[in-house]
């Protein structure tokens, strides 16, 4: 029985949801619904828009936005914020162990040729000490829940986490438009997200940074699906946002270029892919990236976040070995549980892959965002068919797992308060010690019955409160 | 400030400007195709000639419906009001932390109000879509004034909007310099001064004329009321004071004047010197000719100077 978020097993409305409860049964559906529109209003006026790719159509539709928001108890804090810090930090050992001596690899824990041969594998990185030994800074970590105490990893987030403006954008809105709620201090607030950020990324600034760091904001550019929240954060970090042209390469430094002339940076984070970086060293046919960039990187002129490489930790294929990362490298139980994952690169996981791939939930292992996925209880016929014939060509590049009883969260319907199927992203940061604010986005699948909450598949997102008792 | 921030302030001042410009000059098209006299039709012809669109049309009779397609929807013709609004929210949305959250709402606000308008159907509504751009040009500039940090960034976009501003009068007088020439002192015909009355209107400018020189329209004071006057904003010389002004702001954060501030100081001395129907002796043509060039000169110097 999927277990629905705001009930107990006998119906009754549980603790942790007992303030949304009242607030629904005095608002009124009609009532709630019409603030609903307001608040899509506010957002469509402030701009926050997020473009979906290889959709035609508006190219900045709005990201749907469900008023009625999604509760922890400060128990289920705990315990989550355990697992998550947990991880990232498991993460993290395991990138710089990927660097350097490949300790896991030499155990006989994780193949070889699954790390050595990926894609996200980085051998410029090889040798190579970030400051800090942090490889991921903003570790975003996809938790799903099927029972009450059952929290399980859908997939972890290395290089460069989005959507944590929604997290503080929608929270912002339901204060603005709800501040009765928020009045008991009930709910423990997410807003010191950017300052903890900017925290963070000055404690990794490179040897060659004198004084206060100068940290900036590497954005593709305005075109980019993510660009709201690149210009969200920038601003609220009180740092520039810049784009490739902005800077350059000197005597083992980056530069941005002011008007003033240039500006030494210390500390980029950026929201842009590793092939993109740097023409020099990664795609010689980029046209965005800065040349030289890496080189400074690593003679300690400035501090890359995300790490170049990062994303080796985060793949699909890899994904099946954190539990073991936590044991080799932590020496503890991993709080949060994997789910169980079949591995069509091997011939055992394949062939039962191909049988029952109408009840599993098939990925491609370089995809994200919800696309080159398959549901397989929900495709056609032909689709599971269309499906299994991509992993027969390519099985290594696939993993399936069985179809999860996603737990539903309360989301306001035309008439009533309707269950939906919901994933939870909180967000680690890694500095020189981590920090986690209590909170995180939730994603909610608005179509009933729908297991896939990805935005760019018509998912869309609401509040995440963590109670303060 | 990010060289590429300053650059888009600037721009996405003049894109306001422009639009608002093109919003004038076709309700300047609009009073002078009511005419009676004859030859009309080359009034289109010249408001396309200003915004150097003449050849986004035939040879033959232009419509409103063509000013329509070409002036306010055409895509790709960049004295189109679609296009300016579109390039005025694009520089913004790139710079949007350096706006207020006023201005950038001025600009993002119906920003596609004219995506997918046929010719026909735009020009059936043409005054009222022209007001509305008038009536967004001026919201964005309010909440630039009252809202927006007086830092660098303030002053480029003041110095672009001015320099949009002071080409658009230099363009319309280029254009209609031939019905100012001073062949008779005293106005003539009716079409003459429907002319003249026309430019005046396009550049809000026909009720402060009357307040500076009374009710007698001449060539020489038509003229210098546009060029040299200090006191009205749209014309050339009221329009580099103020980009000197906001040019010196610049000066006195980045260390010292640049090759900008030294060719709009010689634009300055050339209307200083141009008062008093001087500007007919020298050539009021020339003088214009010689106006586009420098401004032209001083936008890419201040590109310069400011590493855009």
């Amino acid at each position: 029985m999927t277990f629905y978020e705001m009930h107990d097993a006998v119906g009754a409305t549980r603790d942790c949801y007992a303030e949304v409860q009242r607030w629904i049964d005095a608002t009124g559906i009609p009532g709630l619904q019409r603030r609903m529109e307001e608040a899509e209003a506010i957002f469509r006026r402030i701009g926050i828009t997020f473009a979906v790719y290889g959709e035609g159509g508006d190219p900045e539709r709005l990201i749907p936005f469900d008023l009625l928001p999604r509760v922890f108890s400060r128990l289920e804090w705990q315990r989550l914020e355990q697992g998550i810090r947990q991880r990232a930090q498991a993460l993290n050992a395991f990138l710089y162990d990927v660097y350097h001596r490949g300790e896991i690899m030499r155990a006989g824990l994780i193949p070889q040729e699954l790390v050595y041969g990926n894609a996200a594998y980085r051998p410029e990185m090889i040798g190579f000490d970030p400051p800090g030994r942090v490889y991921s800074h903003i570790v975003g970590i996809d938790i799903v829940r099927t029972a009450p105490e059952t929290f399980e990893v859908l997939e972890d987030n290395c290089r460069t986490p989005s959507g944590v403006s929604y997290m503080l954008e929608n929270r912002e809105i339901m204060t603005r438009m709800f501040p009765e709620l928020f009045q008991r201090g009930l709910v423990t607030p997410v807003d010191n997200y950017p300052a903890l950020l900017l925290q963070t990324l000055k404690e990794v600034a490179p040897p060659a940074c004198k004084g206060d760091p100068v940290v900036v904001l590497l954005t593709p550019g305005s075109l980019n699906s993510a660009y709201y929240e690149h210009s969200f954060l920038a601003d609220l970090m009180g740092i520039e946002l810049v784009e490739p042209v902005d800077l350059f390469v000197d005597a083992g430094r980056v530069w941005m270029k002011t008007t003033a002339g240039p500006t030494a940076v210390d500390v980029i984070y950026r929201r842009i892919d590793d092939d993109y970086l740097d023409p020099l060293v990664f795609r010689p046919d980029s046209t965005l990236g800065v040349p030289g960039l890496f080189h400074a990187y690593r003679s300690g002129g400035v501090t890359l976040c995300s790490a170049p490489g990062s994303g080796i930790a985060d793949d699909k294929a890899i994904y099946v070995y954190v539990p073991e990362m936590i044991r080799f490298y932590l020496g503890e139980e991993p709080v949060l549980a994997n789910i169980p994952t079949w591995q069509c690169g091997k011939a055992d996981d394949l062939a039962y892959v191909l049988e029952h791939l109408g009840e599993l939930v098939a990925k491609e292992v370089h995809g994200s965002g919800g696309y080159g996925m398959l549901v397989g209880p929900h495709a056609t016929p032909q689709a599971v068919d269309a499906f299994a014939a991509r992993i027969r060509a390519n099985p290594g590049g696939y993993i399936a797992q069985p179809t999860l009883d996603l737990s539903t969260v309360p989301t306001l319907g035309p008439a009533e308060v309707v269950r939906r199927h919901a994933d939870f992203r909180p967000y680690c940061l890694v500095g020189r010690r981590m920090r986690l604010v209590p909170g995180g986005l939730t994603r909610v699948a608005l179509t009933e019955g729908s297991l896939v909450v990805n935005s760019s598949q018509g998912g869309g997102v609401k509040d995440t409160w963590v109670l303060r008792t | 400030m990010l060289s590429r921030t300053a650059e888009n302030l600037f721009w996405m001042a003049r894109y306001i400007e422009r639009a608002e410009s093109t919003a004038r000059l076709i309700t300047m098209g609009q009073r002078m195709a009511v005419l009676p006299a004859s030859g009309y039709r080359d009034e289109w012809r010249s408001v396309l000639r200003v915004t150097d669109s003449e050849s986004r049309v035939g040879p033959g009779p232009i419509t409103e419906e063509d000013i329509a397609r070409v002036l306010l929807l055409d895509p790709d013709n960049p004295a189109s009001i679609q296009t300016c609004l579109v390039r005025a929210r694009g520089n913004g949305k790139s710079v949007r932390t350096k706006l207020t959250q006023e201005m950038w709402e001025a600009l993002n606000l119906s920003w596609r109000r004219f995506e997918g308008l046929r010719p026909a159907e735009a020009r059936n509504d043409l005054p009222a879509h022209i007001d509305w751009v008038k009536t967004r040009a001026s919201v964005f500039r309010g909440a630039a004034e009252t809202g927006m940090l007086r830092h660098a960034g303030h002053d480029f976009m003041r110095i672009g909007g001015a320099i949009e501003r002071a080409q658009m009068t230099l363009r319309l007088l280029e254009v209609k310099y031939y019905v100012l020439l001073p062949e008779t002192d005293v106005v003539g015909g009716g079409r003459d001064h429907y002319q003249w009355t026309s430019v005046l209107h396009a550049l809000s400018g026909s009720r402060a004329y009357h307040h500076v020189y009374g009710g007698v329209y001449t060539p020489a004071r038509i003229a210098d009321f546009l060029m040299v006057n200090r006191t009205f904003p749209r014309s050339v010389a009221y329009c580099v004071d103020q980009a000197r002004t906001h040019l010196a702001h610049l000066a006195r954060a980045h260390g010292g004047p640049t090759r900008c501030h030294r060719t709009a100081f010689e634009i300055y001395r050339l209307l200083k010197e141009g008062g008093d129907g001087a500007l007919f002796d020298r050539g009021l043509h020339e003088t214009v000719q010689q106006c586009i060039s420098l401004i032209n000169r001083l936008a890419s110097e201040l590109a310069e100077a400011y590493h855009f």
